[in-house]
């Protein structure tokens, strides 16, 4: 088969496993924006086993491959919930997604973090002699600045969480990747397959970035 | 006349660094009372007391009656009282000019968005801004930016204001124009603490002058006393070396 043979049967195959991909990675996003939110001010929380939890979710998530996050997510904690007598199991859109977000959480809560702490401890101080409260302070002043030293990084981030929902074809759920390879298995034409599935990924990245760099331009306003 | 300010026997140190070394001062109000000496003698520290954005190790400050040395003191409350102003002007850089000053009379409910929009324009008005109300701070020189953080301190209608060399940052040409806005806040009767390195504004405007040197005042008087005839010979080392 040529290239445009494979491209016109692969075609509407692949298009309903990109919205399966979109969903998972935006809906994942947006779980993973307050969860690393939220570890990111525990993280910083005056008492202490409120920014050890923060310290430690970051660390597991950060030493342990996403795969196997994955699986144990998927297979492991309802085998384990079986054992004592539960019978919870998870969709594969619901296992990836809940992965997706742990792992973004994880990297948002470092980046939100570094943002927090690129912010001139100048700041602070003036908000603090005018009489503001630190946590008012901190919303007011410091984050805004912070969110915006992110931006960059939190890009990044979501490119990263695009192209690991692919993995979560180990788990049957039927992204993109996914459905090539089932188109793979019935028609052998892996080369032309996956590199349309290959330049896919690149053109929505690429819209990603331009997006990513003109958010990026309005939020410089004080340049 | 009241004392706004009265330090006893302050020491302040970090970690075995001894900043300050037993600092006594009593500020009236009204007054107008710059701090000088070698960098390193513990002025800014001091200063920095005052609203305690530093924690003193020991002794005593009472500024507008209330016991910033205390740990129950509800700081934010007696801060917004104290006027600060940086070397460093520390705007909020994504906030424009009239939002800067906005912010904290709002979020501390003293003003509406109206009044304090009212108040932060003619505020930049009498800090010779007014042009300048809707731009980020960026976009100004540093003379202008640390203008705008006078403006910003005094929207909250501090009844003393702290200076932390305020004219340090600046290119030479800009000193006059954040000076002069000094001098204007003086003359008004505002009661000012100011850390400084301008022999000239301490001669001109200051009711006091108070010697710095190794955490300890050495000593004080009026700018006549202090620069005409100084008494102790670190003050007149110190002198000699800025004349």
């Amino acid at each position: 088969m040529s290239f445009f043979e494979v491209a016109v049967q692969v075609w509407p195959m692949l298009m309903k496993g990109l919205v399966v991909t979109v969903e998972v990675t935006v809906l994942s996003l947006a779980i993973a924006a307050v969860l690393g939110m939220t570890s990111c001010l525990m993280g910083m929380s005056a008492i202490k086993p409120v920014s050890w939890l923060s310290k430690f979710y970051v660390w597991i998530i950060r030493g342990t491959p996403f795969i196997v996050q994955l699986f144990i997510i998927y297979f492991g904690i309802p085998q384990f919930l079986s054992q004592m007598g539960f019978d919870i199991r998870f969709t594969s859109f619901q296992a990836a997604a809940a992965t997706l977000a742990l792992n973004a959480g994880a990297y948002m809560s470092e980046i939100f973090r570094g943002g927090v702490q690129a912010v001139d401890k100048g700041q602070m101080e003036a908000a603090r002699s005018l009489g503001l409260p630190k946590s008012r302070s901190m919303v007011k002043i410091i984050l805004p600045q912070a969110l915006r030293i992110s931006i960059p990084a939190l890009g990044n981030q979501c490119i990263i969480t695009l192209k690991d929902s692919s993995l979560a074809q180990t788990i049957a759920l039927a992204e993109i990747v996914y459905m090539g390879k089932i188109f793979v298995g019935r028609t052998m034409q892996s080369f032309y397959t996956y590199l349309l599935i290959g330049v896919v990924y690149l053109v929505i990245i690429t819209v990603l970035q331009v997006i990513l760099a003109r958010i990026e331009r309005r939020m410089d306003h004080d340049k | 006349m009241t004392n706004k300010v009265k330090v006893t026997n302050l020491h302040k140190s970090f970690g075995k660094l001894d900043v300050l070394k037993g600092v006594d001062m009593e500020i009236k109000e009204g007054e107008v009372v710059t701090v000088i000496g070698p960098s390193g003698s513990g002025k800014s520290t001091l200063l920095r007391c005052l609203n305690r954005l530093e924690e003193s190790t020991s002794g005593e400050i009472i500024v507008d009656g209330y016991l910033i040395s205390d740990k129950h003191t509800d700081i934010n409350k007696v801060r917004e009282n104290i006027g600060m102003v940086f070397q460093q002007f520390n705007l909020f850089p994504h906030l424009t000019v009239k939002k800067n000053i906005m912010m904290a009379p709002v979020d501390r409910k003293k003003m509406t968005k109206a009044e304090a929009e009212a108040k932060a324009l003619e505020l930049l008005k009498r800090v010779g801004l007014e042009d300048k109300a809707d731009v980020y701070p960026r976009q100004l020189s540093g003379g202008q930016q640390q203008r705008v953080a006078i403006a910003r301190a005094l929207a909250m209608e501090p009844d003393i204001m702290l200076f932390d060399e305020p004219t340090s940052a600046l290119d030479p040409e800009m000193v006059g124009e954040v000076l002069a806005v000094m001098k204007e806040l003086a003359e008004g009767g505002m009661t000012m603490v100011v850390v400084t390195h301008e022999m000239g504004f301490a001669k001109e405007v200051a009711h006091r002058v108070i010697f710095m040197a190794d955490g300890c005042i050495v000593e004080e008087g009026t700018p006549e006393e202090v620069f005409e005839n100084p008494k102790e010979e670190r003050t007149k080392d110190f002198l000699r070396c800025v004349r």
